[in-house]
């Protein structure tokens, strides 16, 4: 399947999504967090910590950042850096909010789902 | 040989003396301290933080029973001096015992001045001295009006400290402005703005006329222009008197205060005196300053060592939270006197600088004090300030053209600039107590007394701290609870309590939090106070808790979870293993371990089957188990007098009802159970949070152990005859600790920091503990109940993923 980079695919409500916390889109790749801050911005990530592989989806949100569950480490959603001492970068992907619906870009979702 | 000292009067200035006295030469005196107030030396400055609510008294008491008995003095407190023969060398006491004495040392200190106006001698009209004064402000809430005559540092500190109650307060000014003393009139009206921000009327040039009263007790105050105040209380602090009667009884050379000379000696050469009593040269003191120093020459004339008493010039700041206020010197206008002034009104900042011959002879800041001391110094100095002029009213920051930098201004202080002014400790003190190995606020503290009167230098202290030590020294941001914030756990709790906060966003407004909403720190703790202190406004924020409260459930290395049904007590049946068994296969759960907390861990259960679980598990009748929560978890037990040829008492049955009223409670962190039958103490209940060993006549109930990083016995809170008393006094000692404890002190390290002794003062009482257990109760009609139902009945769809592309992908 082929896409133009500007294609989105709509994963849920905004409002299904926990403010300040996250829910999991699942691919065969792995699994991505897609985080909704208090300000209703949305941020998708790898749900992979680089530390020690923790679930990102289940940490503290707080900010434009999120507390990794198991270790603490904190990241910036926008960026995806690790923050502080910690050296580390999740992968960030495109994701936007549409008349109430949360959207993620297709290019990198059809890649992961093409990956067997 | 010892000689008698006789100490009349127990203040702050007798206390300094005693202090330097016995510290240097512990023989050489056998000191006798009478006070008419029936208590020790305590700091009276600090009457202020007490009555404003943000100090107990107790914490500002300087030298307690412990200190008096090791040093052997011996004192009489509540009891007044009526005569004081010198030929006899005896002073009698109003009892009519009789003390005689080598020397002696007057300490009466002053008495406030009460305006003899008609209805002054009402009930309710009151000074502000002594604790007792303090006590009746205290007492009055929203409800009340209280009139304070007097606009000086005594009077507005009472007043802001009502105010922080709620009181209704009105002060009263005789002059044109407040504190004239102090101030100039531009300062003077930035200070009265910021008091009624503060909710504080003000009313200047007013002169009061009569008190008038109903049934004895004052009602109003009428001004001479027949304006009338209504009120609860009134409060006069328009000035103190040496309190000198005695003195003068006794024949001693007496004027505004008693006469003595440069070693602090009166007319009399066995007598000496000391603090707000004495007059020298003329002069009588208010501020403590100069008190200490008078300690520090009264300790040595009685030592027979060489020392005089000098004046020096003084500066003062108001401690009011919230006006930043400071002067210094003599800052009346005169003839060939300059004024350099600094003016910021929408800041709310006044500087003003007075000179003379090219010499800073008076200062004055509000709103911003920053340079206060440097300042200070020139003033003492006397130094010659014509170079920077053009500069100088900016601070020591922009002489020469440095860099702002704000430690740069205590780094560019001299090493006899004056750091603490209450005690006269300059920078080089702090610097070489930090060389002789001083390395936080609390050892400079104590090594030099820098910071122990009034409290306002502790910044500037610990700046020194920063500018000496380097990259060694942390400014005390490790104090408070996280970056978002400078106040501390304590404080915290504290105001959300006081200021009625029930919510996150009253804290973060209220509080001034740095970030727009919290972090990983504080959110948990503040989520956990909130929700103690106001059970029924509150609503718990999942989003607030850490992964394992959010999931009810404790995350694994790999990202899966443990399931730990609960067992009460230890106790279980064939039934219920056997719904663990089938939960267990039916969700290939890989791990199956019994804890340490006398239940069943299932390791290893995908996040996604967690609703699942819980339902099939609840099916068979069992609950969450807490084993992930800063919460009630187990209560172990051994099988008692039931089975036990050894038990004394049901421990199991007492176990489970423990367990049954305890659960489902939120605590500053996890709590953990023991009841043992017998003092064989087979369920290890004495390192235990709260522990209870059955005995033939009764329940021993221990609390504050731990059994994890740290090893501790608990120690015996009471010993009870029935199974009622018992849970009585341990759920009372929860809500305690659910009340008053930081987040993540388990209760040893709660109790070790409030006192056992105080602990068993609160659960003791019967309407103490009575309101303890009726909280608690109250709070377990909202958060009594099982997460797991709630949430696979609610909430199971949060635990799957929001959109499943591996299945898409297959079709």
């Amino acid at each position: 399947m082929t896409g133009s980079p500007t294609d989105w695919i709509d994963i849920g409500a905004l409002g299904d999504i926990p403010r300040r916390g996250s829910r999991v889109v699942k691919t065969a790749m792995g699994c991505v967090a897609v985080f909704r801050t208090g300000a209703d911005e949305v941020f998708a990530l790898e749900n992979r910590c680089p530390h020690k592989g923790g679930p990102l989806s289940e940490g503290i949100v707080h900010g434009t950042s999120v507390t990794c569950p198991l270790h603490n480490w904190v990241f910036s959603l926008d960026s995806g850096q690790a923050q502080g001492a910690d050296k580390g970068t999740v992968p960030t992907y495109p994701a936007r909010i549409e008349a109430g619906r949360v959207l993620l870009d297709t290019t990198f979702l059809q890649a992961r789902m093409a990956a067997e | 040989m010892t000689q008698k000292l006789v100490v009349i009067g127990a203040g702050m200035a007798s206390g300094r003396a005693l202090e330097q006295l016995l510290d240097a030469a512990p023989d050489a005196y056998e000191v006798t301290l009478i006070n008419a107030e029936p208590r020790g030396n305590y700091n009276r400055i600090m009457l202020s933080p007490v009555l404003s609510g943000e100090k107990t008294y107790d914490e500002i008491v300087t030298h307690d029973d412990a200190w008096y008995a090791e040093r052997g003095v011996t004192c009489r407190f509540g009891e007044a001096v009526s005569a004081l023969d010198r030929d006899a060398k005896t002073v009698t006491l109003a009892g009519g015992d009789t003390l005689s004495y080598d020397k002696l040392l007057f300490g009466t200190g002053s008495n406030p001045f009460m305006i003899p106006l008609p209805g002054h001698d009402l009930e309710g009209v009151i000074a502000y001295r002594d604790l007792e004064d303090t006590e009746r402000m205290m007492a009055l809430g929203p409800d009340n009006r209280c009139v304070v005559i007097g606009g000086g540092l005594l009077g507005l500190e009472a007043a802001a400290g009502m105010a922080a109650r709620g009181v209704d307060v009105t002060v009263i000014h005789i002059m044109g402005h407040l504190m004239e003393r102090q101030l100039d009139e531009a300062a003077g009206y930035l200070l009265r703005k910021a008091l009624i921000d503060k909710g504080i009327t003000v009313k200047c040039s007013a002169n009061s006329k009569e008190i008038l009263g109903e049934n004895g007790h004052v009602k109003a105050l009428l001004l001479d222009d027949g304006t009338e105040l209504p009120c609860d209380l009134l409060v006069m602090a328009v000035g103190i008197r040496p309190n000198v009667q005695l003195a003068k009884d006794a024949g001693l050379a007496v004027g505004k205060g008693i006469h003595v000379d440069d070693q602090m000696i009166t007319s009399d050469p066995d007598v000496l005196a000391v603090g707000e009593c004495v007059e020298h040269n003329g002069a009588i003191f208010g501020l403590v300053a100069p008190l200490y120093d008078q300690a520090k020459v009264v300790a040595k004339t009685l030592l027979g060592e060489d020392a005089t008493f000098v004046q020096k010039s003084l500066s003062t700041k108001l401690k009011v939270t919230g006006c930043d206020l400071f002067s210094a010197g003599d800052f009346a206008d005169g003839e060939g006197r300059e004024d350099i002034v600094f003016r910021d009104p929408a800041r709310g900042v006044y500087k003003r600088l007075v000179l003379e011959n090219d010499r800073v002879v008076g200062a004055v800041f509000y709103g911003d004090t920053a340079d206060s001391n440097w300042f200070f110094g020139l003033i003492q100095s006397g130094e010659d300030i014509s170079e920077m002029r053009d500069t100088l009213i900016f601070g020591p920051a922009y002489q020469g053209g440095a860099a702002l930098d704000p430690m740069a201004a205590v780094a560019a202080l001299p090493l006899d600039a004056e750091i603490c002014g209450c005690n006269g400790v300059s920078k080089g003190d702090i610097v070489a107590a930090i060389n002789g190995g001083a390395t936080d606020l609390g050892a400079v503290r104590a090594l030099t007394k820098a910071s122990s009167s009034c409290g306002t230098c502790t910044g500037l202290v610990e700046q020194v701290l920063g500018v000496t030590l380097g990259d060694d020294f942390v400014l005390p941001a490790a104090a408070s609870i996280c970056g978002c914030t400078d106040l501390t756990h304590e404080d915290v709790r504290r105001m959300i309590k006081s200021r009625e906060l029930k919510s996150m966003a009253a804290v973060w407004q209220e509080l001034g939090w740095k970030t727009t909403c919290g972090c990983h720190v504080c959110r948990p703790a503040l989520n956990f106070y909130l929700l103690a202190d106001w059970p029924l406004d509150y609503l718990d924020d999942p989003q607030s808790r850490f992964i394992n409260e959010r999931r009810h459930a404790n995350i694994q290395k790999d990202g899966t979870y443990s399931v730990v049904p609960r067992m009460w007590g230890g106790m279980t049946t064939p039934d219920e293993l056997r719904a663990i068994a089938d939960a267990a296969e039916k969700y290939n759960v890989p791990t199956v371990h019994v804890t340490g907390g006398q239940r069943i861990d299932l390791l290893g259960v995908r996040g996604e089957d967690l609703p699942a679980i819980w339902r099939d598990l609840n099916a068979a009748g069992m609950v969450s188990g807490h084993a992930y929560a800063k919460g009630l978890r187990t209560v172990k037990t051994c099988v008692g007098k039931d089975h036990c040829r050894f038990g004394t008492q049901d421990s199991t049955g007492l176990g489970i009802q423990l367990e049954k009223k305890l659960w489902g409670s939120w605590t500053p962190h996890k709590v953990k159970l023991g009841v043992s039958g017998c003092p064989r103490n087979c369920a290890e209940a004495t390192c235990k949070d709260i522990g209870v060993i059955c005995v033939d006549s009764g329940f021993q109930i221990g609390v504050a152990g731990a059994a994890g990083m740290d090893v501790k016995e608990t120690e015996r809170l009471a010993d009870v005859t029935t199974e009622a008393e018992a849970i009585d006094m341990i759920t009372a000692f929860m809500q305690l600790y659910r009340e008053n404890a930081k987040y993540l002190d388990r209760p040893y390290k709660w109790v070790a920091k409030v006192g056992l002794d105080w602990v068993k003062e609160q659960v003791f009482d019967p309407e103490t503990r009575a309101g303890l257990i009726a909280r608690f109760e109250l709070s377990q009609t909202i958060y009594q109940k099982d997460p797991w139902a709630e949430e696979a009945a609610k909430n199971a769809d949060v635990y799957q993923p929001i959109a499943d592309f591996k299945l898409e992908a297959a079709e």
